[in-house]
């Protein structure tokens, strides 16, 4: 069944010369040729002869990579176009090297009926340069008060269910919602968040809090629905997905569930893979994020379980805000940052230099594994199969301003900074997409 | 001579804060005169930008102003374009437009003196944001806590009693006295005391049973929003007063005792304590002037002497 839409552009011809090629499917990396025809890879190899009339890349030195996949993308169409629309978050998607791209459901209005969905997958047909795939909201309105039509979303190619941006407001809606699922084959992701913990905090309760006088979010507001999301998964053998955890204490719950055999998946961000409560003391309102950035011990228990597959993919939570809901005081700022554009040579550069992470288990946490949770068919470099992938060019540096971005909105927690590592071109669904500089 | 602003303690050394301080106690004499004003800061402009209501900063940040001779004008949130909605960024960008020298601002959030300051060419002085920092307090407590126990505050203890969760005085006062060598604990009501504050290297204590180690027993407001339906930091103002509240028994001989006001008679402290000659309140208020305009001087023309001649 369909769960990706975008538009239909012409098919590309291309043979990427001489990058490392790195696939974790196949268990290939190594430097090769790869041909693409109509769309379709149509050999990797060595001195991959060039057929008349091809456009040649030359891309030694950078790597190809399989394209990569967001489970969690802000677009927020219908409602707020002013902060981005499909053909700005696709473009952002395209040159962050992805391919396919979920789009969370707590627009205005939500996406809680069919005919919402269906409108939007037109859109997508319409505007979007990346496939652009969407969750259905758990309950009408995002009120935690009654199901929406879960059967229905799913025969019109919801990807899953999710109320983020909101938790679950009590056991019995989570319950039922699971207990619903067995009617389709999807899943429920779940934003984590404890209200009456959650309070009206505004960064992770800490040492950094205490001296900045910011109301503080408990690790506990999350790692308690977590726990509790999980116990009814295990009763109602239900499917579930966490958004990104960020807390130690969750992915013990995350860790023991998965031991008993509870059918559940779980993403973090690169936001809380690379980033700390430290930097808030800045009050920089880019730093603003719910969940929050922890400290560096949840930092590193996340890397760990990323790299050990407690964690099973990176998803970028991309939430772009209109400059006057950034530009205001911290404590008054909306929550997010955007992060397509940016994820992978955030991560790139803070794990795999240093071998905290090695590139093929990176590769499969932002394109495979994210994949196969989404149900659509994994990006893999492979003869006969569609051209899913992008180049990047891991010695390119680039800074992060208003104008890189691609996004309308360029709250990032990463503006002003240089970062390295640059995706050169993205080929998504046998389109070229993104060309750097193009 | 880059543009200096004053957002929170830590934007200050030890030096800064003595020069502060020196300067003043050199202004001091001014305030016993019969004419209490001098020119020195003649032709500059300060803007009082208060989005929160006080009696004691905006009214001492204004006099200390005029008895410098500089020119002011006072903002505040009621009445003005703010009411209608103007952002706080479109209010700073407005009023920057007459050249001030120095906006003195307070709000309710923390992170808005950041934003002013990212938007403006005046100095900015933080005159409280939300829960964060309130720099002038501290200062004013340390010119007042020299004036009580001489030039050297080094070893000296000091309890801060009360809500140090929504407590910006706490904050400012904490560094700054940590600052010239004092030693800081907090007492109060364990959901009123910040997890994880002791990485502020203070000693923490959910009663009074060590009060009689500390020289000075600086007391906190316990604020009536706080005490909303459901908040449940505490069980009831009775019990609060009945735990931590200050009177005469409580306290040894020689204690000084200092609040930042206004102060709420018979909750944290005794009717009796709040007039005793030991508290040292009304002195606080003093050395506000003074010192708040060793701020607004030292902002203007330098921390240092040789900036100080070009600036004159």
């Amino acid at each position: 069944m369909q769960r990706v839409w975008c538009r239909d552009l012409p098919a590309t011809d291309m043979l990427v010369r001489g990058a490392r090629v790195v696939d974790p499917l196949i268990g290939l990396d190594a430097v090769r040729d790869v041909l693409v025809r109509k769309g379709v890879v149509t050999a990797v190899g060595d001195a991959v002869e060039t057929p008349k009339g091809v456009r040649v890349v030359d891309a030694a030195g950078c790597l190809l990579l399989p394209g990569f996949v967001d489970l969690h993308t802000h677009t927020r169409v219908p409602g707020r176009e002013d902060e981005e629309d499909l053909t700005s978050v696709s473009r952002a998607a395209a040159a962050g090297g992805y391919v396919a791209i979920f789009a969370m459901a707590n627009t205005d209005p939500a996406v809680d009926t069919a005919p919402v969905l269906e409108s939007l997958q037109r859109k997508a047909q319409a505007e979007a340069l990346v496939p652009i795939g969407l969750f259905a909201a758990v309950t009408r309105g995002l009120q935690s008060a009654e199901l929406t039509e879960m059967w229905e979303l799913a025969e019109a190619g919801a990807v899953g269910f999710s109320d983020d941006g909101r938790p679950l407001a009590n056991c019995h809606i989570l319950r039922r919602a699971m207990q619903y699922l067995k009617v389709t084959d999807r899943f429920i992701a779940v934003h984590a968040q404890d209200d009456s913990l959650m309070g009206a905090g505004v960064m992770h309760e800490g040492a950094v809090s205490a001296r900045l006088g910011l109301a503080g979010i408990p690790t506990i507001s999350e790692s308690i629905d977590v726990a509790r999301s999980l116990e009814i998964a295990a009763y109602e053998d239900g499917r579930l997905h966490l958004c990104h955890v960020s807390t130690a204490r969750s992915l013990e719950h995350l860790a023991l569930a998965r031991q008993s055999g509870v059918r559940v998946t779980a993403e973090a961000t690169p936001h809380h893979l690379t980033l700390t409560d430290e930097a808030v003391e800045s009050l920089d309102s880019n730093l603003k994020m719910n969940p929050p950035l922890r400290p560096e011990s949840d930092r590193k228990a996340l890397v760990e379980a990323l790299r050990s597959g407690v964690i099973d993919c990176i998803a970028t939570d991309h939430a772009p805000h209109a400059q006057q809901e950034k530009e205001v005081p911290f404590e008054e700022a909306a929550f997010g940052t955007v992060g397509l554009e940016t994820a992978f040579a955030v991560i790139y550069a803070a794990m795999v230099p240093g071998k905290q992470l090695s590139l093929p288990v990176l590769v499969e946490r932002m394109s495979q594994a994210p994949a196969r949770i989404a149900g659509i068919a994994e990006p893999t470099i492979q003869p006969k199969r569609p051209a899913d992938f992008c180049v990047v060019d891991p010695r390119a540096t680039w800074q992060v301003t208003a104008a890189s971005l691609h996004s309308k909105c360029a709250n990032s927690a990463w503006l002003g900074a240089t970062l390295k590592g640059r995706v050169k071109l993205t080929v998504a669904a046998g389109r070229l997409v993104w060309e750097d500089g193009a | 001579m880059a543009k200096r602003d004053l957002l929170s303690m830590t934007d200050l050394s030890r030096a800064d804060v003595e020069l502060i301080l020196d300067t003043a106690e050199s202004f001091l004499p001014i305030l016993h005169r019969d004419i209490k004003k001098v020119p020195t800061l003649r032709g500059r402009t300060v803007v009082n930008l208060f989005y929160e209501s006080s009696t004691r900063t905006s009214s001492s940040f204004d006099l200390a102003a005029k008895r410098l001779s500089a020119d002011t004008i006072a903002i505040s949130a009621k009445g003005s374009a703010i009411d209608k909605g103007e952002s706080l960024k479109d209010t700073t960008l407005t009023l920057s437009a007459y050249s001030p020298d120095i906006i003195v601002i307070r709000h309710p959030a923390a992170g808005a003196c950041q934003l002013v300051a990212r938007n403006t060419g005046a100095s900015v002085i933080n005159a409280g944001d939300g829960k964060h920092q309130h720099p002038s307090q501290c200062l004013l407590d340390l010119f007042t806590l020299r004036q009580t126990f001489g030039r050297d505050l080094d070893g000296l203890k000091v309890a801060i009693v009360g809500d140090i969760l929504h407590s910006r005085v706490a904050r400012s006062d904490i560094s700054g006295f940590q600052m010239l060598g004092m030693r800081v604990s907090v007492v109060g009501p364990p959901a009123m005391i910040p997890r994880e504050i002791e990485a502020m290297g203070v000693g923490v204590d959910y009663d009074l049973e060590k009060l009689a180690e500390a020289d000075v027993v600086y007391l906190l407001r316990i604020q009536q929003e706080r005490m909303a339906e459901g908040a449940n930091f505490i069980p009831s103002l009775r019990e609060y007063t009945a735990m931590y509240g200050i009177s005469r028994a409580r306290l040894r001989k020689g204690q000084k005792v200092m609040h930042p006001g206004p102060i709420n008679r018979g909750v944290e402290i005794s009717a009796e304590i709040a007039d005793d000659e030991d508290t040292l309140i009304t002195q606080q208020v003093e050395s506000g002037l003074a010192v708040r305009m060793a701020i607004l001087y030292r902002t203007i023309v330098g921390f240092s002497e040789s900036d100080a001649q070009e600036a004159v």
